[in-house]
């Protein structure tokens, strides 16, 4: 784990840094870390374990469903296993690893020597492992781990054993470290700026990350109010969501997709962000309408407080409440259209090369384009009565959650490897981990379109015959798309460990502070502020 | 101007302190929708499943239509007997029913219990107009006492045409907390 090894300290910087002490090392460096680099690195590397680890229960699951009828798993196993999928893939994997890529490069793209409050953030990422912990925990627990869904509607989640409560109490813990980590990224970005960077000349990774944080700050706290509501309706005697004692269960539906739709930009904003900075590079274009990446970012962030409504189409709502969330839903769609245009602008007469991030990049556009298309399709309520619970939304929101967010994460680890280990990954090692992430993933997920048009429920273990031959293509997608996952790891073991040295600015489209740095940058870096100047023809 | 200055960490800690305000008063907000929607719910007539309905005063019966109620009643993990006297009426649309409902607490202790209705096609309940029903409240029964309970209701006559019998069901929960 020593992608920044803590004696590498011979950067220009570094003259003026003579009170601060070196890092401590040994396990000590990593438990008590207050260098934003460690953590993101502790970020990162947590958030792949979960990954994983969530992908080893989604195989289960593929596996179960190879062949109609029950054969590994028993079906309240099977409820088990695509709730945990759910719920560690969103807090454990995807979202952690955001918060890595923001600790790991937000100060040294805005010129700031740390994050704002660098004990907090040490506290942020403590508190993750003990949630871990909680979720995987819960599978050994007597009833089994949460099997009420990801989303744990009431009244089944009131119904469950005490997994259930490990579940809610593991959520407490990952909102608490997601609204610290929020928190201190808002204050990095806003206070701590190098001289010269306005708001409207900071790289759109920067900009992304302000807006995810404040949403985090604002939901979050709404989801951990809704699960206490939970813990409560469960043990103390209240009913919120109870009939019984007057409460409704479809509230808790309106104040969980309160947080949930908010929660779905949490994951794909940072990618945009990440998308951002890396098309530009290789095309050695600026990005085409900055000031409208901006604005669309935060149309998007606020379109998703006013939409929530559209998770519940079936839960029998007037047709006026319908209509008034179809139409908002569809409007997100103007928004994000700004984005996957300028991103083609960019592109476009660029001198483009195909290195494995700008692959990633493109990769993303395609097929993150595809599954926004589907949930547009999915925002048309009539038609959404027909899709609702079936496999078309399993398709559609692993299109923008699996080739989305991930293939972002993807594309930013390899643009910015370089930068963190010193060395250079092996381009064509990680070319053709490109290749059968895009190929397994269209396997896995595109079939299940068609399973999902032609009524195949979600999160059941067994099914009609007449769904096997796609159940098994996407099966056989699904074991390529982990394997090739596994392929991912090497390669970035393989780059930590050594290969060709890595300049200073590895691709000589990219612009930025954090280019400005050794590869690997010293253990402290930008103490004494540089000037920044906003590359030549940014528009402003 | 460097980082570690005074100034910058004061503008750090007070920027934090407005935010962690921020995500309290969000963690109340998510508390503060229950009455909002209850709010939102009451004015719209929404899920108005425990009061009676407005507007039953209408006395047109529709001769011409015969409509067929059947009925139902469950419990949930609660040791009541708990039926309806007749299991259907044949009745026509503007027709005042009444119905009573046998229910018996085969229990040790007192205990209490809400009934919460159902309608199946759910196309029906708009159009039934509960006058009188011990769903209204929550009904406390001794151990071992048997009471009859009555509902009355109309079903007014915009009752979809392709609907000619719907099911009404009660289900009887205990009154979570209420348990001795």
């Amino acid at each position: 784990m020593s992608a920044v090894s803590p004696d590498v300290v011979g950067g220009h910087d570094h003259s003026h840094d003579h009170d601060h002490h070196g890092a401590p090392t040994g396990l000590k460096r990593w438990l008590t870390a207050t260098n934003h680099k460690d953590i993101g690195t502790l970020y990162l590397f947590f958030s792949f374990i979960m990954f994983l680890t969530g992908g080893t229960l989604a195989l289960t699951i593929r596996a179960e469903l190879f062949q109609p009828g029950l054969q590994i798993v028993r079906p309240e196993f099977f409820n088990q296993l695509t709730t945990m999928h759910g719920l560690i893939m969103v807090f454990g994997a995807i979202m952690p690893a955001f918060v890595g890529f923001a600790n790991w490069m937000i100060p040294l793209m805005i010129g700031a020597p740390d994050m704002a409050f660098a004990r907090m953030n040490n506290w942020s990422f403590w508190l993750l492992p003990p949630a871990a912990l909680l979720l995987v925990g819960s599978f050994f627990v007597p009833g089994g781990a949460n099997a009420a869904g990801w989303t744990m509607y009431a009244p089944l989640s009131l119904q469950m054993g005490m997994g259930m409560d490990m579940s809610i109490f593991a959520v407490h813990i990952m909102g608490a470290s997601s609204i610290m980590g929020a928190i201190n990224i808002v204050v990095t970005i806003l206070n701590m700026r190098a001289p010269g960077m306005t708001l409207m000349k900071m790289p759109m990774f920067a900009w992304t990350w302000l807006i995810t944080a404040y949403l985090l700050i604002a939901v979050m706290p709404v989801l951990a109010g809704a699960v206490t509501m939970l813990l409560t309706d469960r043990h103390f005697g209240t009913t919120f969501f109870n009939a019984a004692g007057g409460g409704d269960p479809v509230l808790y539906q309106h104040v969980f997709w309160f947080f949930g739709h908010p929660e779905v930009y949490i994951m794909i904003l940072p990618a945009f962000g990440i998308v951002s900075q890396i098309v530009p590079a290789f095309a050695r274009k600026p990005l085409f309408g900055y000031a409208s990446m901006v604005y669309a970012t935060a149309s998007i962030a606020i379109l998703s407080f006013v939409v929530w409504a559209h998770h519940m189409f079936t839960t029998g709502m007037p047709a006026v409440t319908q209509i008034t969330f179809m139409y908002m839903t569809m409007l997100i769609a103007v928004p994000t259209g700004v984005k996957v245009f300028n991103w083609i602008a960019t592109m476009w007469r660029g001198s483009m090369t195909f290195e494995t991030p700008m692959l990633f990049a493109v990769g993303f556009i395609f097929v993150f384009t595809m599954g926004g298309f589907t949930g547009l399709m999915l925002a048309i309520a009539p038609a959404d009565i027909q899709y609702q619970d079936t496999y078309f939304v399993v398709a559609h929101f692993h299109y923008v959650l699996v080739a989305g967010s991930l293939f972002a994460l993807f594309a930013g680890t390899y643009f910015w490897i370089p930068k963190w280990t010193g060395h250079m990954y092996d381009e064509k090692l990680g070319k053709r981990h490109f290749w059968m992430s895009m190929i397994s993933f269209n396997v896995t997920f595109f079939p299940m379109h068609f399973l999902g048009l032609a009524g195949m429920p979600r999160r059941v273990p067994d099914y009609n015959p007449f769904f096997t031959d796609f159940n098994q293509i996407a099966t056989v997608g699904a074991f390529g798309f982990g394997l090739s996952q596994v392929f991912f790891l090497y390669i970035v073991l393989k780059c930590i460990k050594g290969g060709p040295k890595a300049a200073d600015k590895p691709w000589d489209g990219a612009e930025g502070l954090e280019w400005t740095l050794p590869s690997p940058p010293p253990f402290h870096t930008f103490e004494v502020p540089p000037q920044f100047e906003a590359p030549a023809g940014h528009g402003h | 101007m460097t980082y570690a200055s005074a100034e910058i960490k004061g503008e750090n800690r007070h920027l934090r302190m407005k935010l962690v305000i921020a995500a309290c008063v969000m963690f109340g907000f998510g508390f503060a929708m229950i009455p909002f929607y209850k709010t939102i719910c009451n004015v719209a007539g929404l899920n108005n499943l425990l009061r009676a309905d407005k507007n039953a005063s209408n006395t047109q019966v529709d001769v011409s239509r015969n409509v067929m109620v059947q009925f139902d009643a469950n419990t949930q993990k609660l040791a009541w007997g708990f039926k309806p006297l007749q299991s259907h009426v044949d009745i026509h649309p503007g027709q005042m029913v009444r119905v009573d409902y046998e229910v018996e607490n085969t229990l040790d202790r007192p205990v209490t219990g809400q009934a919460i209705p159902s309608y199946t096609p759910l196309a029906a309940e708009a159009h039934v107009n509960k006058l009188e029903c011990f769903c209204f409240r929550q009904q406390t029964l001794a151990a071992h006492e048997k009471r009859v309970m009555p509902v009355v209701f109309t079903v007014d006559s915009k009752l979809p045409k392709e609907v000619n019998v719907f099911t009404l069901s009660y289900t009887f929960f205990e009154v979570a907390g209420t348990q001795k």
